[in-house]
């Protein structure tokens, strides 16, 4: 009985912090980015201008299928994720509005938005070639399409092929040169691989300053985040190096993540001033910061690791072929029998 | 000596067949052989508790509803992916699948069953201890457990890197074991999983009566031989359920898989699903687990019906335990540290090692919110658990149907679906009863109902009960089956009605089993990830959300404080478990 009663307790107080408001100075978000940062930043919007933020996040798929089943009765007024592949797809099965805002349009280059501004992208991320310090020769240049050569063979480390951002970068060779030369660089890439395909792109870095490959290819704040961590991480961190990739032909393969205003958003004036607060130079140098991925916004202050790595050509193919390449992409892996 | 010589004495034990396979005219025969011992009475005893038979088919509808939804989404065209998965993958993920469940299986069994014996029979050194440190592996969530281990022994993880600058080997050299591998999978999936085991066989040799052993030792056999002749044959079904437990944990586990790079058809309903973007090419693969849960529950329910026993005395005189001391104590020891070690010291130890580097960065005061969380999700679905398990066992209990046998199974099978099937399932149910009730709103012209808090929150609680309710059903139901059915009879002779049976025989007689199957729920929904990820409210996470958040962006470390966190919430129920099944015997 005493317990009865406590648990009623507990769930009345619960229920009393955590009930909306019922007023409509809210915005609500479904966020697939999970960074400590944002939620810094959400905090930041709120003292600025009195709005709260509701937030659920999760994994971007499993979000998007919320949406979907919630239709016109969602409280979601924004839809965030990671991968332009995930944009796409959010874009395809009709979740998005057009935000309208040219205040927004202005802040960032074409490429990084949608032509018709169903989404926009909020930071850029460089998938690159980290290179042992030791193994690896001092200023090479490497293609992507380089790793699939026979010196390559048993050096290479990369995560499973289940992972968005390898289906992003086969996307995108399916885009540059057909479904058929992405097959078979994903073949070379398996015959060059150290091991089986395991791990997060973290591991990676550490497998390649264990010895246990020579290139990994990872998204460059992985490298950077490990930088700046735990002494083991920044041990690793120091026996490798990043290379840009095809920096002499179409650029290092790039990806954004970005956030779109949903269909039936009840609280739209809001989601567009939070995107506004977002774009925003400080806001953009704030998450550049907190997770060392490349601001959207041309102009914003580097971190300074990534200012010390230097400017680089990035591969300037529209964001959407992703997306609509990816599911091809699966399939190129898959027969490939890239884990 | 022939194996008959074995079994024990009538007057103790009677076996009985089941009902459930029988028509309903044969029925008082079943009575007399169940130790009841008026026909007449038996007749009376199947009547009235309709409320029960009605609530019991309810909950079963309830819960097996996500899974229908999910199933009837098979009718739509897949456009070509599942053609494509049976060309390239179906064929590894099924073999994986299988090879793993039995692997786990099989080691789950070893790592619990000898444990359970030389505690329950046997004074050792650490015993004490031992006894209820045995069960905490089941506070570990196996992908905690995976990356805890995974860490240690990969390639640049301390062991291979202190071994490689002791002895100079570099990459290739030499052999080592590697935890991402079918194999490690096993280990670490059987180590975290053993418990259920455990505790099943702890509780049935506990219960077991001293007069069988001593008429199998008065007629030559060692103790290994009553172990083998009697204990296990007596324990068998508890034993076969709780495997079967581990059986579909295995099947539905998508993070330790993930962990350990092994592709299972859990894994590649992920991949059909958000890979091949083909939602119905992942349901096919969901109702290939499904018909595989099928096939488990059914074994095991035949498992079940060729033995059952009822002590008729309810006072029999428990079994001794016998001292082992010397080197052959310490050996004793040393087999039941080996899976406490497995499941729970080491992946707890490197996980303090972890924090202790790099603690999370929000620092205590969230993880303590999130713990509440947690807390509030785990009660109240422990509470509802053992709830709508005695309606469903109870129900059966009292009108014996084939509708009511048939409800109790199927409440099982959401165990071995991957959390985000029954998620989706719930999410589609969800959707359709908020349009509906909206249009019911507007067509009376009033305002919008905005409950969307209280509705995700009895989303997220219903997932829950569609996935783990089957394990309070199965720990009360295999309670109950200890119980002999004249006790049923005499109570209604008395006058006592069908709810009044359930209320004031059975669910003291089974409390302790109603507690256990609460608990051990409670364990499973503070490790639960997928469905909480995708039902939850705004602003709602829990502990096991927190890991995922910093284990997503490859944060390992920082993600250990709230992973230490879930096991510390987990910890306390697994305690009480435990001094249960001591106080039991």
């Amino acid at each position: 009985m005493s317990i009865a009663l406590a648990i009623t307790a507990l769930v009345s107080t619960w229920l009393a912090t955590a009930t909306s408001h019922g007023d409509d100075l809210e915005v609500s978000v479904y966020s697939a980015r999970h960074y400590d940062v944002d939620r810094q930043l959400y905090e930041r919007f709120t003292e600025a201008t009195g709005i709260r933020v509701n937030v659920v996040s999760g994994k971007s798929d499993e979000l998007l299928a919320r949406l979907e089943q919630e239709a016109n009765l969602s409280p979601a007024d924004l839809f965030i994720t990671v991968d332009a592949g995930r944009l796409y797809r959010a874009e395809q099965r009709g979740v998005f509005q057009p935000h309208d805002s040219t205040t927004l349009n202005a802040r960032v280059p074409d490429e990084l938005r949608h032509p018709d501004d169903l989404w926009i992208g909020l930071t850029r991320r460089a998938r690159v070639i980290v290179a042992s310090v030791d193994r690896v020769e001092a200023g090479v240049r490497l293609s992507y399409e380089d790793l699939v050569r026979p010196e390559w063979r048993g050096r290479v480390v990369i995560r499973s092929s289940s992972n968005i951002y390898n289906q992003s970068l086969v996307a995108s060779m399916i885009e540059h040169a057909g479904p058929e030369a992405a097959e078979d660089w994903s073949r070379g890439l398996v015959a060059n691989l150290a091991r089986k395909p395991q791990g997060g792109d973290r591991d990676q870095i550490r497998a390649v300053a264990a010895g246990e490959g020579d290139v990994a290819i990872v998204n460059q704040y992985y490298l950077a985040q490990m930088m700046l961590g735990s002494s083991a991480d920044r041990e690793a961190a120091s026996q490798v190096r990043v290379i840009f990739p095809n920096q002499d032909g179409r650029g290092t393969h790039v990806n954004i993540s970005g956030a779109g205003l949903t269909r039936h958003a009840p609280n739209r004036d809001n989601a567009v001033r939070l995107l506004e607060f977002l774009l925003s130079d400080e806001a953009q140098r704030t998450l550049a910061e907190g997770t060392q991925e490349y601001p959207v916004v041309p102009g914003v202050i580097l971190s300074p690791i990534l200012a010390n790595w230097g400017p680089f050509k990035a591969d300037l193919i529209n964001a959407s072929m992703l997306g609509a390449n990816n599911p091809e992409a699966v399939r190129v892996m898959d027969r490939a029998g890239w884990r | 000596m022939s194996p008959r010589d074995g079994d024990p004495p009538e007057h103790h034990t009677q076996v009985g067949r089941p009902e459930a396979q029988l028509p309903a005219t044969q029925q008082p025969s079943v009575e007399i052989a169940a130790g009841g011992r008026n026909q007449l009475r038996s007749k009376q005893a199947k009547t009235g508790g309709w409320l029960w038979f009605a609530g019991c088919l309810v909950c079963a509808v309830v819960i097996a509803s996500p899974l229908a939804v999910v199933i009837a989404s098979l009718l739509h065209d897949s456009g070509g992916a599942w053609q494509h998965l049976v060309e390239t993958r179906l064929s590894s993920y099924a073999l994986n699948t299988a090879i793993l469940v039995t692997g786990v299986c099989a080691l789950s069994l070893a790592l619990g069953v000898v444990p359970a014996w030389f505690v329950a029979r046997f004074d050792f050194p650490g015993r004490p201890v031992l006894a209820w440190a045995l069960v905490l592996p089941l506070a570990v969530p196996s992908y905690v457990a995976a990356y805890a281990v995974t860490d240690l022994l990969q390639f640049s993880g301390p062991i291979q890197t202190s071994l490689r600058s002791l002895t100079g080997w570099t990459a290739g050299e030499y052999w080592f074991p590697s935890a991402r591998s079918l194999g490690g999978a096993i280990v670490i999936l059987a180590s975290t999983l053993y418990p259920y085991v455990y505790i099943a066989s702890r509780i049935a040799f506990g219960g077991q009566c001293a007069a069988m052993s001593e008429a199998g030792r008065t007629l030559g056999l060692s103790s290994n031989g009553v172990l083998i002749r009697i204990a296990l044959p007596l324990a068998r079904p508890a034993i076969a359920a709780a495997t079967m437990l581990v059986a579909m944990e295995t099947i539905a586990d998508f993070g330790a898989v993930e962990y350990c790079a092994v592709d299972t058809l859990t894994t590649g309903v992920y991949r059909a699903w958000f890979g091949l973007d083909s939602q119905v090419a992942a349901a096919q693969l969901s109702t290939l687990i499904v018909a595989i849960a099928v096939c488990l529950v059914a074994v095991e329910a035949v498992l079940r019906r060729r033995q059952r026993h009822y002590n008729t005395t309810s006072r029999c005189a428990r079994d001794y335990r016998s001292t082992i001391a010397g080197w052959r104590g310490v050996a004793l020891c040393a087999v039941c540290v080996l899976p406490v070690s497995l499941g729970f010291v080491i992946p707890v130890s490197r996980l303090v090692y972890l924090t202790r580097e790099m603690p999370d960065p929000e620092g205590l005061g969230l993880v303590l919110r999130y713990g509440q969380n947690s807390l509030l999700l785990a009660v109240a679905s422990g509470s509802i658990a053992a709830g709508v398990a005695l309606v469903v066992v109870c129900a059966h209990r009292i009108r014996r149907q084939r509708a009511s046998y048939i409800a109790k199974l199927v409440c099982r099978f959401g165990y071995a679906l991957p959390g985000p099937v029954i998620a989706i399932g719930v999410l589609m149910l969800a959707a359709s009863i908020d349009r509906w009730t909206h249009s019911a709103w507007r067509s009376v012209d009033g305002p919008l109902p905005t409950h969307q808090l209280g509705r995700t929150l009895t989303d997220l609680l219903f997932a829950y009960q569609s996935r783990f309710s089957g394990i309070a059903i199965g720990i009360i139901d295999g309670s109950m089956r200890s119980i002999g059915r004249s006790l049923d009879d005499s109570a209604r002779s008395l006058g006592l009605s069908a709810t009044g049976v359930v209320l004031r025989i059975h669910a003291p007689l089974v409390r302790r089993a109603l507690l256990g199957g609460a608990l051990l729920v409670f364990v499973d929904v503070v490790k639960e990830l997928p469905a909480t990820l995708m039902l939850r409210p705004f602003n709602f996470d829990t502990l096991a959300v927190r890991v995922y958040q910093l284990a997503s962006e490859e944060r390992l470390g920082e993600a250990a404080t709230a992973a230490l966190a879930i096991i510390a919430v987990g910890i306390l129920p697994m305690v009480l478990v435990s001094r249960e099944i001591d106080r039991g015997r």
